[in-house]
């Protein structure tokens, strides 16, 4: 058996589910390490000793400006290549809830035209224009990603204020579900597509929870896996009893699993 | 303080807007408020604008746009404008009028910082930003409805200024002047007794004749007129917001039982049964920032709640946010740095339909109060990270003037961190934000009482937090702590750094240099640096071999550190500006020098004065309106605002049920990741009781917070309390007479449950003086309470959970409906006098809640709810909404005194401490053994049609609803 892979998990001042997100990869046989921007950024070539990177939740610089904003200016300019090598070399990547934004900020994903650069989508004000912390439905839409089963449903606290997706026009949106980027999608208590608030939280173009980019191997979504990680974290459990395998968990050991 | 623009050619303006076609939910949501206002539509469109300045002449280059373009706005969403500083502000397109919305020189502008960083990104280096909103709205003409716009809906003109059609661009701050330095000294050994009065007032100092004297007798002794920063320092370390001085002070209680006399009113009663009950789990109480309970074989946890009263009075949004830093500062300032690991929030505020001109001059309404505090709490606890779990909203009429926002936080520490100590040669650091004017006087300004000059006088204590430089600050300080660099760490909260260096030197004494304190602008005296308020900082006492480690340490983590001093063990607290002494204080008269207070209090408790309910009663309608009222409708508009979920340990939320929509009694976190240990936090309040009988009052809120606790399965043997005493002034010997039985009360329960109390505040002068007098605001007493639990799976929810299980009603209902929510309802209350207020018996509800624990804990209770407002109609009906099912009672079995024989009293009363407990057949005789000896009943089963039914004592029927009606009813909302 391989040896335990190893996850870096970046920080910026406002990141704040970085201690989840390790304990999530811990539990899936990773070993997970948690460091703040700066030394990254002045050495991001580190990212070579690693298979996975995770960039997780909260308000990255306030997410002043606009959510994932500055941090992913940041990553661009200074570790965006690192990011491309180690999918390229068969490692993973995650950005859950801003970390999503900040790849989406970065242009890692999509990454339709190139594997990084200008935004083509972005993550804007909910419909509701207000911050909701709900739990949410979604399927998996493609079979593009490591991270996800095509198929499966995946039950998910969705905790952000920007989810709403908007890709640049209507070409890049085609190409999007063309490609088989759209990997999650919001769906409603019975299964239903295209499902209205509540279930879909934000108001994203065609119910979009999450993307993929080209090689599959990088996911970002806006709901929180992590936080559907053990069983007494489901909202009804005290009715339906403690699951075995929570959702959050079977994601994170295919993630997990796909460089071990 | 106004700084002067910096020259046009130096500065640039990049205005960014969203471009046709896509989506601005802000503005949507704009125009639909200033609607509301004008009673007509309108059209609105945001403009946000960036104002930048540079060194030298700003650069010219033609990529500049496209480099501003690509960080300032959304490529896919927006389009921006680059204009020179001189450049005239755009005109706004036909129809449309333009308002421009500044922060005013001085108040906090969170967003410029990481401006400035993501421009250093992109290879710009900008001197400063200022940042800007511009408002274009279509459909109101009048300038006067434009100014009602930007007070109404834009702006807190107390913080922020509205431009009309402004011509002139916004010109980013330029420097400040240093200020120069002024040694000045008092005349106070000469003052009479007039003239003490007239300097205490002048320097807003809020120290009475009493003090004035002592610190004149001081003095004299010196031989030396105090300079004005020493009076400053005295001012804050003996302020009622810092010094506690009247629940401290020395109390005669006449009336309400035997004449009995206090030298210290707290620490003889619930500080006094705290330390009677001397359990071995309470492993710091009253002593610390917070107090600290045993959570496992490693861990303690930390408890704190705090009041910020007029700082939400005045600015809402800023005022509550910084009060939820605050006290996030005070966990982290526990021991030697506790993690938070929750937040809670109480607010209290004025019936939410009163309009401006229903309220005297000056204050804000309370809907608008209500929106801010809400926004405040959910912008700075999302950004923390800090899960906000628990709370409650009530309203009154006499909150709305002064409306009470409680925030709580819970920390979790290691066992061996948990002591601090300066220690002579130790150095004075101070970590995280600079300091500015910020909330200058707001220790003292909260110890004196509101009014309509409030809003001008106090504009200096009104703060604006910044979320980002305290998450910042609190990742570097767990950092350091676990490398054991820093012996003592105390936040700057009210009285800024006088009163965190001067508690933390208590014992040695400091000498600290205030040139050194790193400031936002120029232009602070040595006094306004040394009390400013200003948020996000924390003072250290740093080991000096380790200094240089932490400075690199708070460098990778982006936070300021600077040493200030040393802690010397002169015993004297010695200030210099640049070398020259501003102050030389004596530690101890700083600290024990305070005149003892004894004052006579009265204590009145008015008659019980029953208020039978008509026999009429319709009760479908009473239990419709109830569900809809205020302190019981659905918070879930508000909870949702929340991240409840950060963090992970979230077990039990604080929506709960099938549908996520039912109210959970408290909520249930287990903090460590992989460990099944968990803590359950709850809360009461009994506001219209405390009126009539303050003693009750305090034994209601207590129980009622226990009951929650216990509810979720929490562990009566491992239950701990806090205390928020906020009451108007207090300067009559009955309102003294009143705070002095409410923690009277607190002991007793402390003592009959053996349920201590770890830590408490207190907040008084929470009044306000109008042209058509005074208003105060109810006596009131928050009870917080922490319960441990052995294991998180044990956990039960109130929603219920299977058709044809049982409801078992433990505890006796009494006609007792003082204070009832009915009562208000059928307009019989009298303005909250009539009723009988509902007594605790304690020594029975002790055993009671034991009881219910060991029920629960058998595992054999499916669901568990308290009853408080409403009763048993409330309580039930709450059960089955939340679970999606109905329910058919029964109240012949409901357990009261021989003659109670009035259906409606059986329903809506408020008797106390009562559960409901769900049950199964098979565990009926089981459950029932647990509870032998306790008063209790089956009262009906659960069913799965849909429908809510009761029928009377006479087995008529009396109530039926669909589950749907009262899910809508209770999902009504507050509309704010």
């Amino acid at each position: 058996m391989a040896a335990r892979p190893r996850a870096l998990i970046v920080r910026s001042a406002g990141t704040n589910c970085d201690a989840e997100t390790a304990f999530a990869l811990e539990s899936c046989g990773a070993r997970a390490t948690i460091l703040p921007a700066q030394p990254f950024l002045e050495r991001p070539e580190m990212l070579s000793d690693y298979q996975i990177l995770a960039i997780p939740g909260g308000f990255s610089y306030g997410d002043d400006i606009l959510a994932g904003k500055v941090f992913g200016l940041e990553l661009a300019a200074r570790a965006g290549e690192q990011i491309v090598n180690l999918v390229q070399r068969g490692g993973v990547a995650i950005g859950i809830c801003n970390g999503f934004q900040i790849l989406v900020q970065m242009g890692l994903l999509p990454g339709i035209e190139r594997p990084f650069g200008k935004p083509e989508v972005t993550l804007t004000d909910n419909d509701v224009h207000k911050y909701q912390d709900r739990w949410v439905r979604m399927r998996v839409t493609s079979d593009r990603c490591v991270w996800l089963k095509q198929g499966e449903t995946l039950f998910a606290p969705a905790a952000h204020g920007e989810g709403k997706l908007i890709p640049r026009d209507e070409a890049l949106r085609r190409a999007l579900h063309e490609q088989g980027r759209v990997v999650l999608r919001y769906i409603g208590p019975q299964g239903e597509d295209d499902p209205p608030f509540p279930h879909c939280p934000n108001g994203a173009v065609d119910s979009i929870a999450g993307l993929t980019d080209r090689t599959g191997r990088i996911l970002g979504l806006m709901p929180h896996p992590e936080r559907h990680f053990l069983p007494w974290h489901h909202p009804t459990w005290t009715r339906d009893g403690l699951a075995d395998l929570p959702d959050g968990r079977k994601l994170f050991e295919r993630g997990v699993g796909a460089v071990s | 303080m106004a700084p002067n623009p910096s020259s046009p050619s130096t500065f640039l303006r990049v205005e960014v807007a969203t471009r046709s076609g896509f989506p601005d939910a802000a503005a949507k949501k704009l125009a639909a408020e200033i609607g509301r206002t004008l009673e007509r539509p309108v059209q609105v469109e945001l403009v946000r604008g960036y104002s930048i300045a540079f060194a030298g002449a700003a650069p010219r280059d033609d990529a500049l746009a496209a480099r501003l373009h690509a960080v300032l706005a959304d490529p896919v969403l927006h389009s921006s404008q680059l204009l020179s500083g001189d450049a005239p502000v755009p005109t706004p397109s036909a129809g449309f009028r333009r308002l421009d919305v500044v922060r005013r020189p001085g108040v906090m502008d969170p967003a410029a910082a990481s401006v400035l960083r993501a421009l250093e990104a992109v290879g710009l280096a900008p001197r400063s930003i200022r940042t800007y909103r511009a408002v274009l709205v279509k459909g109101a003409t009048s300038d006067s409805e434009l100014q009602r716009i930007g007070a109404r809906c834009l702006a807190n003109l107390l913080v922020e200024e509205v431009r009309l059609d402004p011509r002139e661009a916004i010109a980013p701050f330029g420097e400040l002047a240093p200020a120069p330095f002024r040694r000045v000294e008092v005349p106070l050994r000469a003052a009479d007794d007039a003239a003490l009065v007239r300097l205490s007032k002048e320097g807003m100092l809020a120290l009475d004749l009493a003090e004035m004297q002592a610190i004149q007798a001081h003095f004299r002794q010196e031989g030396r007129d105090p300079t004005d920063v020493e009076l400053e320092t005295l001012a804050q370390t003996w302020s009622e917001h810092c010094k506690h001085k009247t629940l401290t002070s020395a109390v005669e209680l006449h009336g309400d039982g035997a004449p009995r006399r206090y030298d210290n009113l707290l620490k003889e009663t619930i500080f006094a049964a705290t330390q009677q009950l001397a359990l071995p789990w309470c492993l710091s109480v009253f002593r610390d920032n917070a107090g600290v309970i045993e959570f496992d074989a490693e861990y303690a946890v930390t408890f704190k709640v705090e009041t910020h009263n007029h700082p939400s009075a005045l600015e809402p949004y800023g005022g509550a946010g910084t009060g939820l830093g605050g006290v996030i500062r005070d966990t982290l300032g526990t021991g030697l740095g506790a993690k938070p690991i929750l937040s809670t929030d109480v607010f209290c505020v004025g019936p939410l339909a009163l309009r401006d001109d229903e309220l005297p001059a000056g204050t804000l309404p309370p809907r608008r109060i209500l929106q801010g505090i809400v926004a405040g709490v959910r912008d700075y606890g999302n950004r923390m990270g800090i899960p906000t779990t628990n709370g409650a909203v009530f309203v009154h009429a006499d909150y709305r003037t002064n409306p009470l926002v409680f925030c709580g936080n819970v920390g979790l520490i290691p066992r061996h961190k948990i002591q601090k100590a300066a220690r002579k040669g130790d150095l004075v650091f101070v970590l995280g934000g600079r300091t500015g004017r910020d909330g200058i006087h707001g220790a003292t300004f909260s110890s004196l009482s509101l009014d309509s000059s409030s809003s001008t006088v106090a504009s200096g204590a009104v703060q604006i937090g910044n979320a980002i430089e305290e998450k910042k600050l609190l990742d570097a300080v767990l950092d350091a702590r676990d490398r054991g660099w820093f012996s003592a760490i105390t936040d700057c909260g009210a009285g800024g750094l006088s009163s965190a260096i001067g508690e933390m030197g208590e014992e040695l004494g400091a000498d600290v240099e205030l040139a050194r304190v790193p400031l936002k602008y120029q232009g602070l005296t040595a006094g306004e640096i040394w009390i400013s308020e200003a948020q996000e900082r924390m003072v250290l006492a740093v080991m000096p071999e380790h200094a240089e480690e932490l400075r690199a340490l708070c460098r990778m983590h982006g936070v300021e550190a600077t040493e200030l001093g040393t802690f010397t063990g002169s015993g004297r607290l010695r200030l210099t500006f640049e070398g020259k002494p501003v102050a030389d204080l004596s530690m101890q008269f700083l600290h024990h020098g305070l005149p003892k207070r004894m004052r006579r209090a009265t204590a009145t408790r008015t008659a019980p004065r029953p208020a039978p309910l008509p026999l009429d009663v319709d009760c479908n309608r009473l239990l419709l309106q109830l569900l809809a009222s205020p302190d019981i409708t659905s918070k879930e508009e508000i909870v949702r605002q929340y991240d409840h979920e950060v963090l992970a340990g979230s077990a039990v939320k604080p929506m709960v049920g099938a549908g996520g929509f039912g109210p959970s009694d408290a909520c249930v976190v287990a903090p460590r990741l992989g460990s099944r240990r968990a803590i359950a936090v709850g809360c009461g309040m009994s506001p219209t009781t405390g009126a009539a009988d303050p003693h009750a009052m305090a034994l209601l809120a207590i129980d009622e917070a226990v009951r929650n606790v216990v509810c979720v399965g929490g562990r009566f043997d491992r239950l701990a309390l806090l205390d928020n005493f906020a009451w108007p002034s207090v300067d009559d010997e009955a309102t003294l007479g009143s705070i002095a039985r409410c923690a009277e009360g607190c002991r007793d329960v402390a003592l009959a449950y053996q349920t201590p109390f770890i830590s408490g505040k207190d907040s008084l002068h929470n009044q306000t003086r109008t042209k058509d007098g005074v208003i105060r605001i109810p006596p009131t007493l928050l009870v917080s309470a922490i319960a441990l639990m052995d294991d998180v799976t044990g956990a039960v929810t109130m929603d219920a959970k299977r058709a044809d299980h049982h409801l078992i009603l433990v505890g006796e209902t009494r006609d007792e409906f003082g204070g009832a929510r009915a009562l208000a309802l059928l307009g019989l209350d009298a303005g909250g006098a009539a009723g009988t207020v509902p007594r605790v018996d304690l020594p029975s509800a002790r055993r009671l809640h034991e009881a219910v624990a060991r029920a629960i804990a058998s595992k054999r209770v499916k669901s568990c709810h308290d009853l408080s407002e409403g009763g048993l109609a409330v309580a039930a009906a709450e059960m089955c909404l939340a679970g999606g099912l109905g329910a058919a009672l029964h109240l012949g079995n409901v357990p009261r005194p021989a003659g109670l024989d009035h259906d409606a009293t059986l329903l809506f009363s408020e008797s106390a401490p009562r559960y409901l407990l769900e049950v199964a057949w098979e565990d009926l005789d089981a459950v029932s053994r647990l509870l032998a000896g306790i008063p209790h009943g089956v009262i009906g089963t659960l069913t799965e049609r849909p429908v809510f039914t009761v029928s009377g004592l006479s087995q008529k029927p009396l109530l039926q609803l669909d589950v749907a009606k009262l899910t809508s009813a209770f999902r009504t909302g507050l509309d704010f």
